[in-house]
C-alpha cells in the first residue's frame, strides 16, 4: 500500500468564484487516518482557508457529514486507507445549499426536526412530588434504536425524494418522531401523526431505502417510515369502519 | 385528520398487500407452469382437474385478489416511478388516472374472465 493519498476537496468560496472547484492535496496515509484527519492535516499544514465542520471525531456529534467519493459518510468514521491508492473526492453533503467549501446550510433540517415535536409530550404533567416517569428495560428497547440518531443529515443527503422535493419532511425527522411515539412516557403520537400523515410526511417516501444504508448509527429510518405508514393506514381503516370511535 | 390526501393510506395498503401477494404467489405459479410442468420435473395436472380447481368459488376469489392487488401494487409503484424517475409530477392527474385506472380496468377484466370460467 502506498503511504500517500491524494484528496480532491471541493472548494466553494462565494467571494472569489460562483462555481465549485476542486483542489488536490497529497497527504500521508497512515492506516489509522480517517478522512477528517486528512482534512485537519490540510487545514493545519497546507491550506488554512479550508472550511468544514467537525467536533467530536468519534461519531457522536454528527458534524462532519460529507460526501466521500460521492457517498454520504461521517469524515471521522471513514478510513482513508479503504480508498487507497486514491484519489479520494471529498464534497459537501448533497441536497443542501453550500455555504462554503464543505459547510452546508442546515436551517431547513433544523426546522423540520422541531416540526415533529421531538420531546416527550404529556397531556397533563404530573407534579414533581409524584416522582419520575418510570420505564422498564423492555419499554426502553422499544424506541432505543431510533434514539441513536445524531442528526448528521447523511440520510437527507442520500434521500433522492428529499433531493427532488425539499418539502418532504425527511428520514431523520420521521425516525425521531417514531422514537418519541414508541416511548412509554409520551402521549404526543396523535399530534405527530397529524403532521406526518400529510403528503410531505410519510407518504412522500417511496421506500428507496438509501437512508438506512448510509446511516452511521444503524437507526433504520426507512423501517421507521414503513412502520409509520402501516400505523397510519390502520388508523385510516379504523376511522373508516368506526367513524365515531376515531373521533 | 387526513384532509389533504384522504386516499393515500388506502392506496398504500393496496400497494403493500399487492407486493406481498405478488411475492408469495407469482414465483410459485411461474415456477410450476413456466418451468416445472413444461420440463417434466413434475407431473402436470390434467385440464379437467385444473378446471375443477379454478371453478371453486374460493379459488376464483383468491385469484381475483392476487390479480387485483398486484395490479394496484404496480399502479402505485409506476406512478412514483413516473413522478420521480421522469420528473413529470405536473402531469399528476393524468398519471393517477392511467395508473389506478389501469389497475381498476385490469381488476374488472380479471373479474370478468374468472366469472366466465365454467
Amino acid at each position: 500500500m502506498s503511504d500517500h493519498i491524494t484528496l480532491h476537496v471541493a472548494r466553494y468560496r462565494p467571494e472569489k468564484a460562483s462555481e465549485t472547484t476542486f483542489d488536490a492535496f497529497e497527504l500521508p496515509c497512515p492506516k489509522e487516518w480517517v478522512v477528517l484527519d486528512g482534512l485537519n492535516h490540510i487545514k493545519d499544514r497546507m491550506d488554512g482557508t479550508l472550511s468544514y465542520r467537525w467536533s467530536c471525531r468519534m461519531g457522536i456529534c454528527g458534524s462532519c457529514g460529507m460526501l466521500v467519493n460521492g457517498e454520504p459518510k461521517l469524515a471521522c468514521a471513514t478510513f482513508l486507507s479503504d480508498y487507497a491508492p486514491g484519489p479520494v473526492r471529498v464534497e459537501p453533503l448533497r441536497n443542501f445549499p453550500v455555504i462554503r467549501d464543505l459547510v452546508v446550510e442546515m436551517g431547513d433540517f433544523m426546522s423540520k426536526l422541531t416540526r415533529i415535536k421531538p420531546w416527550i409530550v404529556r397531556q397533563v404533567e404530573k407534579p414533581l412530588s409524584d416522582g419520575e416517569y418510570r420505564q422498564t428495560p423492555g419499554e426502553l428497547d422499544e424506541y432505543k434504536q431510533f434514539s441513536m440518531c445524531i442528526n448528521c443529515m447523511l440520510c437527507y443527503s442520500a434521500c433522492p425524494i428529499y433531493g427532488l422535493d425539499p418539502h418532504f419532511i425527511g428520514p431523520a425527522a420521521i425516525a425521531l418522531a417514531q422514537r418519541y411515539n414508541l416511548d412509554s412516557r409520551d402521549e404526543g403520537a396523535a399530534e405527530r401523526m397529524q403532521i406526518l400523515s400529510e403528503h410531505d410526511g410519510i407518504w412522500g417516501c417511496t421506500f428507496v431505502g438509501e437512508c438506512t444504508k448510509v446511516c452511521p448509527k444503524h437507526v433504520d429510518p426507512a423501517g421507521a417510515i414503513q412502520r409509520y405508514k402501516l400505523q397510519s393506514a390502520v388508523e385510516w381503516v379504523k376511522a373508516f369502519v368506526l367513524p365515531r370511535a376515531a373521533q | 385528520m387526513y384532509a389533504r390526501r384522504p386516499i393515500e393510506p388506502l392506496l398504500w395498503l393496496f400497494f403493500s398487500a399487492g407486493g406481498v401477494m405478488a411475492a408469495l404467489f407469482f414465483p410459485a405459479i411461474l415456477f410450476l407452469f413456466g418451468i416445472a410442468f413444461p420440463l417434466g420435473w413434475l407431473a402436470p395436472p390434467n385440464y379437467d382437474h385444473l378446471l375443477a380447481v379454478v371453478s371453486h368459488p374460493l379459488t376464483r376469489l383468491v385469484l381475483l385478489g392476487v390479480c387485483s392487488l398486484s395490479l394496484f401494487h404496480w399502479a402505485h409503484r409506476f406512478r412514483y416511478t413516473l413522478y420521480d424517475g421522469l420528473q413529470i409530477k405536473h402531469l399528476n392527474e393524468s398519471i393517477n388516472a392511467i395508473c389506478y385506472g389501469g389497475a381498476v380496468l385490469g381488476t374488472l377484466t380479471a373479474a370478468y374472465l374468472l366469472w366466465k370460467v365454467p
